[in-house]
């Protein structure tokens, strides 16, 4: 399969501080792939470089045969990436389907005069987004409450509808940041299966960054992972899982050491 | 513990009573209080210094017996001993004044105002007696409000500030009704006699049990009477409707007829602010682009009307071209000040934001003010003989015809706003508003979005600029300061960020009250911050707050509205 996503030595600076380092990694198209690592790992500024919320200092990034290294997050979403945040990051004062109109937003052409004059164009353009919020909305299990405001949503409803407005711009590749951060089990293991949903129904690419385990071993098909910003590890989950330098990582070295004992 | 928290609501009640006494003693240094009361409320009884008194008794005794976690005698108990703390700081600025001469530091503690905070009562030990004990029935008139029923305090609150309301417009309806002299002579009893101002007290009875009439049926019925409105076939609906939009209009219409030439002149200056309010209200309240400098495209509208149009002859360009012709050059230049504004400031946000703005608009006023270019704008001289509109060979240089001019503008950025609001541009805006960076990474182009916000913003200042160039038919500089955009912008704020009903209540509010009470101008700016403090605590998201508009219960309704209207 093809590769839809490539890196290679992607580097990001703060200063002093190396948050990505020299990190190539290749995703291959309709995978679910996952980056994992350590708290400051530096995964979500690797996600933040793709989505070109940061330019990296050096490096090439290619999503679908083009390079999209120092286009800005618009452009980048008009390319088909699109995204979610670590801390819920809705539109909280608007409500539920009006967050799934503005995901629709690069798909749609009115600007100002078409809604001024009530273009017939206009008309129908908005009738179908309203109706393909509704379909969302549906999918995204939120039907009835699509006029609540996003912040009076509960926890887990948040998370969905803002996986829904990423898909509301019909992206080919989905970058999920930690989808499951608190979460119980039984929520944990609804949104695994929302994401292997949206892969196999909807054929999207996945990105995740994922703390939970469970959930990286359960549905990656691949994992990369990172520490200090470097690529430590990559592989199958069996891989990661018995990858001694990945083990140190997360639980130090000496107690890993009376781990393997 | 216990004796802690005792102690505590004591010393909490006395706290108030002394910052309420201070600041009635403020309101009566500053000459608020002896200004006010040459208005009557109620006509030869209460006058408006003696209601300012009341109100800040009232206000303070009310938020001091407002702890819910204490039993309502103690509340009430509260109550009353703020309001007395605050009479006995009155009685003790009194004492102070007649031993000390506090008018050689204070102007406004002159006899008069002693005449007033002594109720006129020559006796002053009798007077200092009477003042603690109005000081102690009304604090507990209005602590027992909390005992009450939320009903109940709703009844007496509307009550009591409808009464007000009337009671400070009444020029205003006495005007509004002199061309109907049957209405007049009927609704007599309710004010003063003649020469006198306010409500009489048989008027303010009345009005308050009309109020109270009114929410005790819409509590008793409202529910069942909506219930009623909404079974009504969708057809039967909208006739309803549209004779209520038809009601409005048609009062609009005729309502410079009404009112007379004054009256139309404050309608004009409130719809030019409303106008302002509508444009400002895209830039901030949808896009929450902070902009301090908003006058900028008031005065480039207004001069560019004037370049334009003037037949003084005094400056380089002589054009003299008709108000029509020049009045889309004055829009298209307000738009192209807005996109130059808004290019160098893309990247910047909040207060920076406002700073840069405020500064922007500073340096328009300057431009036109400087002798450098006083032969394209006159200087400080302005521009003078501004075209008037004509229609039809019909000269609008009236109060009542320009009148029609502005509403006809009114309505069309109105109808703009509203249009774009729910559109893929507004919700743009509104996207940004929350959270500029999600926003771009959802695919929203921030250059494009945010310049149009700042484009269509300015259009709509520029529109109100060129008509009130036209309204005064002169310009000067001076007429453009800071002080414009803030009033703008606390319209906006007072009447609720991003919301049109909110803009059209702010302007009345804040343009239009104090055009009414012009005698005591002076004090605008203390009420207007007094005022933006209260709704920022209590109220933040303005009188009419943005309505969440409803889309999935009523989506079939909602396309067709799409698709009809």
């Amino acid at each position: 399969m093809a590769n839809i996503l490539t890196t290679e030595t992607v580097t990001k600076r703060f200063g002093g501080l190396t948050a990505v380092n020299t990190l190539s990694i290749e995703i291959p198209e309709k995978s679910i792939y996952s980056v994992i690592g350590p708290n400051g790992a530096g995964k979500t500024t690797f996600f933040n470089c793709i989505t070109g919320f940061y330019k990296p200092e050096e490096g090439e990034i290619v999503f679908n045969g083009r390079s999209i290294l120092g286009l800005s997050s618009d452009q980048i979403n008009h390319r088909g990436i699109s995204r979610t945040y670590q801390n819920i990051r809705l539109f909280s004062n608007l409500t539920a389907i009006e967050n799934l109109l503005v995901g629709q937003h690069p798909l749609m052409k009115a600007t100002l005069f078409g809604p001024i004059f009530g273009t017939a164009a206009t008309k129908r353009e908005e009738k179908a987004a309203l109706e393909e919020s509704l379909r969302l909305l549906n999918f995204i299990g939120l039907a009835k409450k699509g006029d609540l405001l996003a912040r009076n949503l509960p926890y887990g409803d948040q998370r969905r509808l803002e996986i829904g407005r990423a898909l509301a711009s019909k992206p080919k590749m989905l970058l999920l940041d930690e989808p499951t951060a608190g979460m119980n089990p039984n929520e944990t293991e609804e949104m695994t299966k929302f994401i292997r949903h949206l892969r196999d129904e909807l054929g999207i690419t996945i990105l995740l960054i994922e703390h939970d385990m469970r959930v990286v071993m359960g549905i990656s098909e691949k994992i990369t992972v990172l520490d200090y910003g470097e690529k430590i590890a990559e592989g199958t989950p069996k891989d990661i899982q018995g990858n001694q330098r990945v083990i140190e990582a997360y639980l130090g070295r000496g107690t890993a050491g009376q781990v393997n004992h | 513990m216990e004796q802690e928290n005792t102690t505590s609501w004591w010393r909490k009640a006395i706290q108030s009573g002394v910052i309420g006494g201070i600041i009635a003693i403020l309101a009566g240094l500053i000459g608020m209080i002896e200004s006010f009361h040459a208005r009557d409320i109620i006509a030869g009884r209460i006058s408006m210094g003696e209601t300012l008194l009341l109100l800040i008794v009232i206000g303070f005794a009310y938020s001091s017996s407002r702890n819910e976690q204490l039993p309502i005698s103690t509340r009430v108990t509260s109550g009353v001993i703020t309001g007395v703390v605050t009479s006995l700081m009155i009685v003790l600025f009194l004492m102070l004044g007649a031993a000390v001469n506090l008018r050689s530091i204070f102007v406004n503690a002159s006899p008069a105002l002693y005449k007033i905070l002594t109720l006129e009562i020559a006796n002053t030990s009798l007077a200092y007696i009477a003042i603690i004990v109005i000081g102690a029935v009304v604090s507990l008139a209005a602590s027992l409000v909390h005992a009450a029923t939320p009903f109940w305090k709703r009844i007496i609150s509307s009550g009591f500030a409808i009464v007000l309301l009337l009671a400070l417009l009444q020029d205003l309806i006495r005007i509004s009704l002199t061309p109907f002299p049957f209405i007049t002579s009927v609704l007599s009893w309710m004010f003063g006699r003649r020469g006198q101002e306010g409500l009489s007290i048989l008027g303010a009875i009345v009005v308050f049990l009309i109020v109270a009439g009114a929410i005790y049926n819409d509590a008793k019925n409202g529910a069942a009477r909506r219930a009623r409105r909404e079974a009504l076939p969708e057809a039967a609906k909208r006739t309803r409707r549209w004779v209520n939009w038809g009601l409005l209009g048609l009062f609009l219409l005729i309502w410079p007829q009404i009112a007379g030439p004054v009256l139309s002149d404050v309608t004009n200056s409130v719809g030019l602010y409303i106008l302002m309010g509508l444009g400002l209200n895209i830039v901030v309240g949808y896009a929450g682009l902070l902009d301090l400098g908003y006058v900028a495209f008031y005065a480039l509208g207004a001069f560019t009307m004037g370049v334009l149009t003037t037949t003084g002859g005094e400056i380089f360009f002589d054009v003299r071209w008709t108000f029509w012709e020049a009045l889309p050059f004055a829009v298209i230049v307000a738009v192209l000040a807005g996109i130059m504004l808004g290019i160098p400031v893309l990247k910047i946000r909040g207060d920076y934001l406002a700073i840069i703005t405020l500064g922007f608009g500073e340096i328009i006023r300057i431009m036109f003010l400087s002798d450098f270019l006083k032969p394209y704008f006159g200087g400080s001289f302005g521009i003078v003989s501004i075209a008037s509109p004509t229609i039809g060979g019909i000269v609008l240089d009236s109060p009542q015809t320009l009148y029609y001019v502005i509403l006809a503008a009114c309505f069309v950025a109105l109808f703009v706003a509203h249009r774009l609001r729910d559109s893929r541009i507004g919700r743009a805006w509104k996207a940004i508003r929350e959270d500029e960076d999600v926003a771009q990474a959802m695919g929203i182009n921030l250059t494009a979005t945010k310049l149009l916000a700042f484009a269509t913003g300015a259009a709509f200042g520029g529109l109100s600029g060129a008509i009130f160039a036209a309204k005064l038919s002169t310009v000067y500089p001076h007429s453009f300061t800071l002080i414009t955009s803030i009033n703008v912008l606390a319209l906006i704020i007072v009447g609720g960020m991003g919301s049109l009903p909110g803009v059209i209540v702010g302007g009345l509010l804040l343009a239009g009250l104090p055009e009414l009470l012009r005698e005591f101008s002076e004090y605008r700016l203390l009420i207007f911050g007094i005022l933006l403090i209260v709704m920022m605590l209590n109220k933040p998201e303005g009188f009419v707050p943005e309505a969440v508009h409803k889309r999935e219960f009523h989506e079939d309704e909602n396309l067709s509205h799409a698709a009809g209207g």
